[in-house]
């Protein structure tokens, strides 16, 4: 790759492949999380960030080794690190006597972090304690927040934000029905926030739609909030910035009124009334004897005139 | 037959209900869904007294068993297609605001020569694809690989007129092209650069200024062994200014009639009983002296009214003082000014 200033240009067809798909885009890409241990780590931990790195998968990466960083004192490795390997989302998962079994959950824009949620373990059940069988990797799991937390507390708030973020997957335009296996269910409940993750059965309704039951699989955690650091106003609005491109077309000459009713406007060029070809009514037409008589009358009506 | 016609719409009513109820979930307040991201919000309060009461993974189960359901039910009303014999849902666009993970594109800046013809008007021609070759009789493409009319594949070159006979006319043309192409690239990579520098904004080196350029040309010029005192110059360069020596001696040995004078001006100075006096130094002296006095009058005055008042005053008179020029310039002087009166 030749250098010029720092910017690296690709010398092959794979490698600007490769560079494109890192560069800003107008839609973007699935964002891929990275998921690491700190200084001092329990066996919750590393199990914990070995299951949510199974829920993620293919769009994750588990470092095995420890990073001796904090995330709340210093960024600058975290931000490094996910300049090398391009992602966004983080989870950094530690342990100490004042913070036992803590999980942060982190996503950066434009490679500074940008929202970091520290949440505590308080119980963790893991995938291989729960006997039963999964479902396949990679997909889309159907998500649901329960609680009035998630709409009334602004933190919480930002903590669904995250959440979807990490666990939503690839945007598709359509899904296959049957396919719909996976659902992660979060609860926010007197100060913790229950995650549970079911498989999907679909049973059979008198209708179309078919009636739920759901099993246990997956990892079951009770976590509950500590530190937070959100990102300032301006900067959320700044991420949050649709480009103009994505916003969608307002269509010219519809207007609604009052009943719902959709109304536009025809234009048309000037009409001869008096020569407009209208449909043929039969029944109304002139007969001969009729229309005699009529233009004697007419005649004769106009000589009075005259 | 009205009773029966009753009797059966009741029983239909009856089974749909029973049909619908599998799948019915009563919830006081309605869900919110984004059916894009597979997404749904319950805002109904979780009750408390039944979470304690049962065991709370049964609670959270049948809980999620229910949202479940709902969410299922609102993606079966979605429009749905079999593709490749499997039946789809088509989904809406996400609505949750997310935030994006690298900025908005910036448009690429146009290169020189967009910017030229945009100046210029010059509008893009389309060409064909294809070129007649006349030496091969085929259509060939118009640049790459067998190219039509490839003039480096020629086994006969000319010598013009005007050229050396014993110049070697091929190579001369692949010397031609190879500059060619690297004036090509280099003017692509001058207009990546151009570009780059627009997308990381703030390692913006201004150029050094002309002043700057001559001091560091100076600073150069002297910082040889023997402080620039042999080095070349320009041909319309300026010597440069004696730098070195601060005082000039006069030679032990020179004239020896003006030495003479001086030596005799000195000792008619010094056997003189009246002091010599410099008029203009003199006056000044004077002059300076009484516009102090006048001065620091002012200031006694201002200041003694001015301690009722506050330090406003005190700084006004100050300024103005020091406007008009009375004031005492600094307190060195004032210094100078007690040694000049002992003296």
């Amino acid at each position: 790759m030749t250098q010029l200033d720092g910017v690296v240009k690709p010398k092959t067809r794979r490698s600007k492949r490769f560079l494109q798909s890192r560069e800003p885009k107008l839609t973007e890409n699935v964002k891929n999380a990275m998921i690491m241990k700190g200084g001092n780590t329990s066996e919750t931990v590393t199990k914990a960030l070995k299951d949510i790195y199974a829920l993620k998968k293919p769009n994750a990466v588990l470092y095995k080794k420890k990073n001796i960083t904090r995330p709340f004192e210093d960024q600058t490795s975290l931000e490094f690190f996910s300049k090398k390997t391009d992602c966004s989302l983080f989870l950094f998962g530690s342990h100490n006597k004042k913070r036992p079994n803590n999980l942060v959950f982190g996503r950066m824009f434009d490679f500074h972090v940008l929202d970091m949620i520290e949440l505590g373990i308080e119980k963790f059940v893991s995938l291989s304690d729960i006997k039963s069988p999964k479902c396949a990797e990679g997909t889309k799991p159907l998500l649901i927040f329960a609680g009035e937390a998630f709409d009334t507390d602004s933190e919480y708030k930002r903590l669904r934000s995250v959440f979807i973020d990490f666990f939503r997957g690839q945007t598709v335009p359509a899904v296959r029905l049957a396919g719909l296996e996976h659902v992660l269910h979060f609860t926010a409940l007197e100060g913790k926030i229950y995650l549970r993750s079911y498989k999907v059965l679909l049973k059979k309704s008198g209708c179309r739609t078919p009636r739920i039951e759901l099993e246990e699989i997956g990892p079951s955690f009770d976590f509950v909030l500590r530190r937070t650091h959100l990102a300032s106003d301006d900067l959320s609005k700044t991420a949050h910035k649709l480009p103009k491109a994505l916003k969608p077309k307002k269509k010219k000459n519809i207007s609604h009124d009052t009943f719902g009713t959709k109304l536009g406007r025809l234009h048309m060029q000037k009409q001869n009334l008096a020569k407009l070809k209208t449909r043929k009514m039969k029944g109304l037409r002139k007969r001969r004897g009729e229309t005699i008589q009529g233009e004697e009358e007419d005649s004769a009506k106009k000589a009075k005139v005259e | 037959m009205a009773a029966t016609v009753e009797e059966l719409l009741a029983k239909a009513e009856k089974d749909e209900a029973e049909k619908l109820k599998s799948i019915r979930v009563k919830k006081e307040l309605e869900l919110e869904f984004d059916l894009g991201n597979l997404l749904a919000s319950d805002r109904n309060a979780v009750n408390l007294r039944d979470f304690r009461a049962q065991k709370k993974e049964d609670y959270l189960r049948a809980l999620a068993r229910d949202n479940t359901q709902l969410l299922v039910n609102e993606l079966w009303k979605m429009p749905s297609e079999r593709v490749e014999g499997v039946v789809v849902a088509k989904l809406p666009e996400p609505t949750t605001r997310l935030p994006r993970e690298k900025p908005v594109p910036k448009p690429r800046p146009p290169t020189k020569w967009e910017q030229f013809a945009k100046l210029k008007g010059i509008q893009k021609k389309k060409k064909t694809n294809l070129v007649w070759d006349e030496a091969h009789k085929e259509w060939r493409r118009r640049w790459g690989y067998k190219r039509a009319n490839d003039n480096t594949k020629d086994w006969l070159v000319e010598v013009p007129e005007t050229a050396d006979p014993d110049e070697d006319q091929f190579a001369k043309r692949a010397h031609a092209k190879r500059e060619r192409v690297a004036k090509n690239e280099l003017n692509r990579l001058r207009n990546i650069a151009r570009a780059h520098k627009l997308k990381v904004p703030g390692a913006a080196a201004a150029a050094p200024s002309r002043n700057e350029l001559a001091r560091a040309e100076q600073v150069a010029k002297v910082s040889t062994a023997s402080v620039g005192k042999f080095q070349e110059r320009l041909p319309k360069e300026k010597a440069p200014r004696n730098r070195g020596k601060k005082r000039a001696f006069q030679p032990n040995i020179g004239d020896f009639s003006t030495e003479r004078q001086q030596q005799l001006e000195l000792l008619k100075v010094i056997a003189s009983k009246k002091p010599r006096m410099d008029v203009t130094k003199a006056v000044n002296k004077q002059m300076r002296e009484e516009d102090m006095e006048a001065a620091s009058k002012k200031r006694k005055g201002a200041g003694r009214k001015g301690r009722k008042g506050g330090s406003a005053p005190r700084g006004k008179a100050k300024g103005k003082a020091k406007a008009k020029g009375q004031g005492p310039p600094a307190g060195k002087s004032r210094q100078v000014r007690k040694g000049l009166g002992k003296r």
